[in-house]
């Protein structure tokens, strides 16, 4: 992992790359989520200042997005579909179970900063549901009772 | 270019690739290699088959055997077995869900998944290698783009695209050709040719297969219709959540410019034209088009009154065309093949095919590409192959968030645009997603409320406020709260919320409530009068009852977090109704199935 620094350093570059083209508040601010994992105020600001643009500009469009996170997320984070089809499939019920064996609500993260837990809109995967990824990593045709196992793999 | 006596088709679409399908590959290669078949045999990752239940899917050509849930272990025996020996191997073969036919003697086509199937926008798909240029062109790739810049006119283009009846898949089916006419006769410097693969509708996975599987076909007919109204620049506003077809569309686009197919003076003409991408940040409102140019642009993605339409202010003040992916998906084989051809496919006002996501509690889920007016049923039991586990079907869900419940006393409509409007639902995208006896309407109704109070922008406030309010009574009656009158109230708020909202999410918010209270007003009145919930679904309107299957085995009573069950041990035992939470672990642990709902 880069520290801090050379992150700051890597938006420059991509605040520098993007500046001038045409709406390049979202394609900058998914930039820095990649290299950040979220965007905390002081990233807002230096993307506001770099593109020439008002930092109620920038946090108007990073809160209207789900895509942007304020705040850091978890190392694994969790994305269980609640698509339709997962939905109709049970998939409510997988969520459940990963909110009460992380003892966590939805949308948050453990307190050992290790899983975040959210439900996410249809990932495409239908005929795989119900569907859930851990990272990249994808689960499909769930039940409840494999939850524990999944999560003690991580 | 190489021949080789047989191909191993992988699909690598996003289902088959989420179960693994890029392993396949590898270790085909590497088996292939070992037994020094790699001069004779050349393994292709396609886009996807359709088939996703089935997947991963490998498909074996000259053959067309097709290999279902292939697993890494299996794949030394089908490289030595079948690509060796030239025996198939048996127990891998697909089995058909209804007839349990094994396919081992059929082609492709012969299943009865693709039987009934036509595909012209999918065509491609699963059938070349997406990431390579040359093998669309073999295809007839960019054939229609040079027959239409160096044989016809703009005119000419879009009068084609006219005749065709050509109507846009992403939702509304508003005549292309029309909106092409209305770009072209506006006048000025810079146009703009915008697609729109911001597929949010849940359940609809068409475009993304479509962009996976032939992301030339998007960029070719961008092309055709840059030319058609005068643009010079187009952009494509694409998902973020579809990483496998943004990196299709990076490389295609490449491919395309190195080729000048796209660029400056394509065939050599004077009509240049380039293509950018723009990734979504997960709104679902951007799927709207004002939404979407305005996410484009880098705001805030929120709709904005129309007129003026795009056609006149749209992208950057510009004059701008928006077409969705499966509609752009049609236009080259319109060109090439003519509006007539078109025509004979489909019925008289609905041409054409369209590409359904077939989902939830159905035997083959995946994706299907029918031609238009074909009866629901065939889709339901023909290709879908029924429901599983012996469940009776009750309705399937057309238009995702935006559309209706069809119930099963209407299976024979003709799926087209204006048939399923009138019954209250919609074409939508495309996405079906069967429900059976277990699934509970008002439940259902409430979750697609649940995800458009979510996903309103909050500029206008009928969408903003009126969505919520009936989320709410609808959350009250699915906890079994509701009142005398709720459905009144519901009816009401719906028509004022369609005739008010800014927008079409807003407009048509309202349609899964209202198509609910239509064909399911019992079940709706069975929650709010007698506290019930026929599909014994919503978990407050259930009661647990334990059977005369109980053996006393007294686990229940020691599983129960509320002491709510009583009994000596074996004598059958009671649940008290009144302590009981209702949480379902009862009949979780109980080994008899001897505790059921009621």
């Amino acid at each position: 992992m880069p520290d801090n620094k050379e992150k700051y350093a890597q938006l420059q570059e991509a605040i520098a790359k993007h500046k001038g083209e045409r709406g390049a508040v979202m394609p900058v601010l998914q930039e820095a989520m990649n290299i950040f994992g979220y965007v905390p105020q002081d990233v807002q600001e230096m993307i506001a200042d770099g593109l020439g643009t008002t930092l109620s500009e920038v946090y108007g469009v990073s809160t209207f997005y789900s895509q942007f996170s304020l705040e850091p997320k978890g190392e694994h984070v969790i994305g269980v579909c609640l698509g339709t089809a997962c939905y109709v499939k049970g998939s409510q019920k997988v969520l459940d179970k990963l909110s009460e064996e992380l003892k966590i609500e939805v949308g948050r993260t453990t307190k050992d900063g290790k899983f975040t837990l959210n439900a996410t809109r249809c990932l495409g995967a239908c005929g795989l549901a119900p569907v859930m990824m851990i990272g990249d990593e994808v689960y499909g045709r769930l039940t409840p009772d494999q939850v524990p196992e999944i999560l003690a793999k991580y | 270019m190489d021949l080789y006596r047989a191909h191993v088709l992988v699909c690598g679409g996003t289902g088959c690739s989420s179960s693994g399908s890029a392993k396949l590959i590898e270790r085909f290669e590497e088996q292939i290699a070992a037994n020094g078949l790699d001069k004779e045999v050349k393994v292709v990752r396609t886009g996807c088959f359709g088939l996703c239940e089935a997947g991963p899917v490998v498909i074996i050509y000259p053959e067309g055997t097709f290999y279902s849930r292939v697993k890494v272990e299996d794949v030394d025996e089908i490289v030595t077995e079948h690509l060796l020996k030239g025996r198939k191997v048996q127990h891998l073969v697909y089995v058909d869900h209804k007839t349990h036919e094994s396919s081992v003697q059929k082609s492709l086509a012969e299943i009865g998944f693709y039987k009934k199937q036509q595909r012209v926008a999918l065509r491609n798909c699963g059938v070349i290698d997406p990431e390579n240029i040359d093998e669309y062109i073999a295809f007839d790739g960019y054939q229609a783009l040079g027959k239409a810049l160096t044989e016809m006119t703009p005119e000419q283009v879009i009068d084609e695209i006219l005749k065709s009846g050509l109507r846009g898949r992403g939702g509304a089916g508003f005549p292309t050709g029309k909106k092409w006419q209305f770009a072209r006769a506006s006048q000025a410097e810079h146009k703009y040719f915008v697609c729109n693969a911001d597929e949010g509708d849940p359940g609809a996975f068409m475009d993304r297969s479509l962009l996976e599987g032939d992301p030339h076909a998007i960029l070719e007919a961008m092309a055709i219709g840059g030319y058609a109204i005068g643009a010079d620049e187009g952009w494509i506003y694409v998902r973020a959540e579809y990483p496998i077809a943004v990196k299709r569309l990076e490389k295609a686009i490449e491919q395309a410019r190195d080729y000048g197919l796209l660029g400056k003076n394509i065939f050599g003409t004077d009509f240049s034209f380039d293509i950018h991408i723009r990734l979504g940040a997960g709104a679902f409102v951007c799927g709207e088009e004002t939404a979407l140019m305005a996410s484009i642009e880098g705001r805030r993605g929120e709709p904005r009154p129309k007129p003026p339409f795009p056609a006149v202010k749209g992208l950057f003040e510009s004059p701008t065309n928006i077409n969705n992916v499966e509609t752009l998906g049609n236009v080259a084989q319109i060109i090439l093949k003519g509006a007539d051809w078109f025509r004979s496919i489909g019925t008289e006002k609905s041409t054409g095919t369209k590409v359904f996501a077939l989902g939830g509690k159905i035997n083959n889920t995946g994706l299907v590409e029918v031609p238009m007016g074909v009866p629901l049923r065939t889709i339901i039991e023909d290709i879908g192959g029924g429901i599983p586990n012996g469940k009776k079907f009750k309705a399937v869900q057309t238009g995702g968030p935006s559309g209706g419940c069809i119930p099963a006393s209407l299976l024979d409509i003709p799926v087209e645009y204006d048939t399923l409007t009138s019954v209250g639902a919609m074409m939508g995208s495309g996405g079906m997603i069967v429900l059976d006896e277990d699934n509970c309407m008002v439940d259902i109704a409430r979750f697609f409320l649940d995800f458009t109070v979510d996903e309103s922008c909050g500029k206008c406030t009928p969408c903003r406020i009126g969505t919520r309010r009936m989320l709410e009574i609808l959350e009250r009656i699915t906890e079994g709260k509701g009142q005398e009158g709720d459905i009144e109230k519901l009816e009401n708020l719906a028509e004022n919320i369609k005739n008010s909202a800014l927008c079409g999410l807003g407009q048509t918010a309202p349609n899964p409530v209202l198509s609910t209270i239509k064909f399911f007003r019992d079940e709706y009145e069975a929650h709010i009068k007698e506290k019930r919930c026929p599909a014994h679904h919503c978990q407050a309107l259930l009661n647990y009852v334990i059977t005369d299957k109980c053996r006393g085995c007294t686990l229940c009573a020691r599983k129960c977090p509320v002491q709510a069950i009583t009994g000596n041990v074996k004598e059958k035992h009671v649940i008290d109704t009144q302590k009981c939470i209702k949480c379902g672990q009862c009949m979780a642990n109980c080994k008899f199935g001897a505790i059921i709902k009621d």
